[in-house]
C-alpha cells in the first residue's frame, strides 16, 4: 500500500509538522468547532472548512487575499518592532522614532502608524506626556498616513510593588477577596484618569486617533478602565478610539464588574465588541489564543470562527490581531511568514475583517 | 493595503468615522472618481495621487508633503483631520 502523501505545515509553537489532508481536515472542522463550544457560536461552513483545507494544502511559502480584497492594518507596538529589543521582537535599529515612523510609512507602506512609548504602558508614559506630545506634532508636520498615540491599560502596574495599591494576587490566595475586589476598584479608577488624561494630551498634540492596546491584560477591572475612558474621550471628543484586546476571554479577577449592566468577567470577542461599541471606540481588535500543542489548522479555524463571529455583529471596523501567539499565528519570537500570511488572508476572505 | 503607496491611508481615515471596510472603500473610491479594485492598485494610485497631489510614496520635489497633502486630503474626502485643523488655528488668519 503506497504511502500517503503528506503536507508541511506548522504547530502552534511553529515547529514545522507533516499531516495529511486528513488530518489537516480533520484539525480545521475541530478548531472550528472548539471556538464554537467556547464561544457559543456558529461553526465554519463548509465551502469556509473548503478554503482553509486549500489554503493549508497549497505548498506556497505565501498566501494571500484576492485582489480588490485588501484590507487595511492598524498597528499596536508604534516603532518598537524597529527601534526595541527581543521583547518586542525588535532588532534594536539604531533609528530614532521619527525615521522609523517614516519608513512604516514609506518604505513598508503601512497604512496607519503609531506613536507609542518603549514601555508602552500608560503609567510610565504619562510621566513623558510632554516628550511624547513632541514626537507626535514634529510627525503630523512631515506624515500622510492617519498616526495614532497608543498605549496599554496595563492595571498590573498599579499595584505594588509597582504602584501603591495593595496587590490583588497576593490578597486572593489568603482567600482576602473583598479586599482584592476593593483594591482594583480602587486602582482602575487611577488607571481610567491616567487614559483619559494622557489621551487628551494627545488631542492637544493632532493625534488621529487613540490605540488602547492590550485591553484586560489585568483581567475585567482593566477591561472596564479602559471602557470607561473610551467613553469618556468619545462623548467629549471628535477623537477616534481603538481597543484592541489582550486575550480572547476577559479574566475576573475581581468577578462582578460590569459595564452597562453586563458583567465583563467571562465575555468572548463578540460579546465585548457590544460593549466596545456601546462606549463608543471605532475600531476593535479581537484577540484569540494560540495554543501552542496544537495544529496552525486548528488554531487558525479556531480563531476565524470567533472573528466571524464578531463582524457578523459589529457596526464598526473589525482589526482582529494577526501576530505573535494570537489569530492563528505560531507563538514564537521570530514569526514564521507562512503562517502570518495565511492567517492574514483567512481572517479577511473567511473572518469578514476590516482590517486587521 | 498598502498605504500611501495605494489608497489605504484614505480608507483608514474612513475607518476611524467607523465606516466598515466595503462602506469605506467606496466612500474613497467615489471621492477619487475611481473604482473601488484601483484603490489597492500601486500602479494607477501613484499616478492618480501625483494627479490629485495628495503625497506619493516615493521621494518626488513639488509634490505636496506631510501637512500639505493631509490638507488636500482632508478637502478632497470632505472630513476633518486634527493636525489640518490645527495648522488652521495657528496660521490660518495669515493666509486669509
Amino acid at each position: 500500500m503506497p504511502a500517503l502523501s503528506t503536507i508541511v505545515t506548522r504547530m502552534g509553537d511553529a515547529a514545522t509538522v507533516e499531516m495529511t489532508r486528513d488530518e489537516l481536515h480533520r484539525d480545521i472542522i475541530e478548531g472550528s468547532a472548539a471556538a464554537a463550544a467556547k464561544g457559543k457560536v456558529p461553526v465554519l461552513e463548509e465551502r469556509e472548512v473548503e478554503y482553509l483545507l486549500e489554503m493549508f494544502s497549497c505548498p506556497s511559502r505565501i498566501w494571500g487575499v484576492e485582489r480588490g480584497h485588501e484590507a487595511i492594518l492598524t498597528k499596536d507596538g508604534s516603532t518598537l518592532t524597529l527601534c526595541s529589543s527581543r521583547l518586542s521582537s525588535g532588532v534594536a535599529a539604531p533609528l530614532g522614532r521619527e525615521a522609523a515612523v517614516r519608513l512604516f510609512e514609506t518604505a513598508f507602506a503601512f497604512d496607519t502608524m503609531e506613536v507609542g512609548h518603549t514601555d508602552y504602558s500608560v503609567k510610565p508614559a504619562k510621566f513623558l506626556a510632554s516628550l511624547e506630545q513632541e514626537h507626535m506634532e514634529l510627525l503630523q508636520h512631515i506624515t500622510i498616513l492617519p498616526l495614532f498615540y497608543g498605549f496599554m491599560p496595563n492595571l498590573g502596574l498599579y499595584y505594588r510593588p509597582d504602584g501603591p495599591y495593595p496587590n490583588p494576587s497576593d490578597l486572593l490566595p489568603m482567600g482576602k477577596i473583598a479586599e482584592a475586589r476593593a483594591s482594583q476598584e480602587e486602582a482602575l479608577e487611577a488607571c481610567r484618569e491616567d487614559i483619559v488624561w494622557l489621551s487628551r494630551k494627545m488631542i492637544d498634540a493632532a493625534a488621529d486617533g487613540i490605540n488602547y492596546d492590550t485591553v484586560a491584560s489585568t483581567g475585567d477591572a482593566d477591561f472596564l478602565a479602559a471602557l470607561q475612558a473610551c467613553e469618556e474621550i468619545t462623548s467629549t471628543t471628535d477623537l477616534p478610539v481603538e481597543i484592541g484586546m489582550a486575550a480572547e476571554m476577559v479574566l475576573g479577577f475581581h468577578g462582578e464588574l460590569e459595564y452597562d449592566g453586563v458583567r465583563l468577567a467571562g465575555l468572548w470577542p463578540h460579546q465585548q465588541l457590544k460593549l466596545v461599541e456601546k462606549a463608543g471606540a471605532s475600531i476593535f481588535g479581537p484577540v484569540v489564543n494560540t495554543n501552542t500543542r496544537k495544529s496552525c489548522a486548528w488554531n487558525l479555524s479556531r480563531a476565524v470562527t470567533f472573528v466571524k463571529a464578531v463582524t457578523a455583529e459589529a457596526n464598526i471596523p473589525i482589526h482582529p490581531n494577526v501576530g505573535l501567539g494570537v489569530g492563528g499565528v505560531p507563538m514564537f519570537e521570530v514569526v514564521p511568514a507562512d503562517m502570518v500570511s495565511r492567517a492574514s488572508a483567512a481572517m479577511i476572505e473567511i473572518g469578514r475583517a476590516d482590517g486587521l | 493595503m498598502g498605504g500611501i503607496k495605494t489608497a489605504g491611508d484614505l480608507v483608514a481615515r474612513m475607518q476611524l468615522k467607523k465606516m466598515r471596510l466595503p462602506e469605506a472603500k467606496r466612500y474613497v473610491a467615489d471621492k477619487l472618481g475611481t473604482s473601488i479594485l484601483d484603490l489597492s492598485d500601486s500602479t494607477i494610485m501613484r499616478t492618480l495621487r501625483e494627479d490629485l497631489d495628495i503625497g506619493v510614496v516615493t521621494a518626488v520635489p513639488g509634490i505636496a508633503k506631510g501637512l500639505e497633502a493631509k490638507a488636500r486630503i482632508a478637502k478632497l474626502l470632505d472630513i476633518k483631520i486634527n493636525s489640518v485643523e490645527r495648522l488652521k488655528e495657528k496660521v490660518g488668519d495669515l493666509l486669509q
